[in-house]
């Protein structure tokens, strides 16, 4: 019950953050990306923003056994760099430059997002579902050392 | 404008205080592609409801705050091959790389993650050409 109501607060804020910031409105995402037109600042705000309270929580995270209701929290992050970090993160990038849109202001605007918001989600969500096969094509095709 | 800029400060303390609160009382790491992606591909089945609750939240929020505002505009393109290509691209790279803006960026960066840094400059950087190939060089968007 807790957690289902911690989850519920949790969304409500990043909903909140994304629509008060501007997040939602994909000409503010790819202004900020377009350094060689417009440039539009708004983003690099919204992320030291956001760092600011999370960067205080891994804080408190590192002097604490277990979550508030008992879970474990997470494991210090992997190091390991490899191709599916990479390749993934330019695949997310260059669909996040077309359109403007990321998967979280995705969700934000699903009420007036209109109807090019639900193609963009039903691709996305399709992209997911097929996320496993691309991956194990890519370990056939570049294997890992 | 700086009014913005103060808007989207006050919208990115919103959203870490939303992943502090997702950390600390779930111990778990708020990124919206994993959260999405759990669901999707039925990986996060025991974690389903919390799954759904939190994306209620980020969906319902900007509902209510909207009367506030004059006008709420995506400003999306109406270029279906865009947003199709787009969403198929987000979808599969972010699953790939365990992570978007919100995991990788907002999460991993803020505690110095190798991964989260890599993976954030990657995607900026990607995003970055992609405007100027999409936008300045071919004028599709």
């Amino acid at each position: 019950m807790l957690r289902h109501l911690i989850a519920l607060i949790a969304g409500s804020f990043f909903g909140a953050g994304l629509f008060v910031s501007g997040m939602t409105d994909t000409t503010k995402v790819q202004g900020w990306l377009d350094v060689f037109g417009n440039w539009d600042p708004t983003l690099a705000f919204v992320m030291g923003g956001a760092m600011i309270p999370m960067a205080l929580a891994w804080l408190v995270r590192a002097r604490r056994q277990t979550s508030l209701i008992g879970t474990p929290l997470p494991p210090k992050p992997s190091t390991k760099i490899d191709k599916n970090l990479i390749i993934g993160s330019v695949m997310f990038g260059m669909g996040w430059g077309l359109v403007g849109l990321c998967p979280g202001p995705s969700i934000a605007s699903l009420t007036y997002g209109g109807a090019g918001l639900y193609a963009f989600l039903a691709a996305m969500i399709t992209g997911m579902v097929v996320a496993p096969f691309v991956r194990s094509r890519l370990d056939r095709l570049v294997p890992a050392e | 404008m700086p009014i913005d800029w103060i808007w989207g400060l006050i919208g990115g303390l919103l959203i870490g205080t939303g992943g502090a609160i997702y950390l600390l009382g779930n111990g778990k790491i708020m990124g919206a592609s994993g959260i999405i992606g759990g669901l999707v591909d039925g990986s996060g089945r025991d974690t389903a409801l919390e799954r759904i609750l939190f994306l209620l939240g980020v969906a319902v929020l900007p509902v209510i705050l909207m009367p506030f505002y004059r006008s709420v505009d995506t400003h999306l393109t109406d270029n279906y091959y865009a947003l199709i290509a787009a969403g198929l691209l987000v979808g599969v790279g972010t699953r790939i790389a365990n992570g978007c803006t919100s995991g990788h960026g907002v999460c991993g960066m803020s505690r110095l993650s190798i991964r989260g840094i890599v993976a954030t400059c990657c995607y900026i950087l990607a995003g970055g050409i992609g405007v100027i190939i999409f936008r300045h060089i071919l004028g599709v968007i």
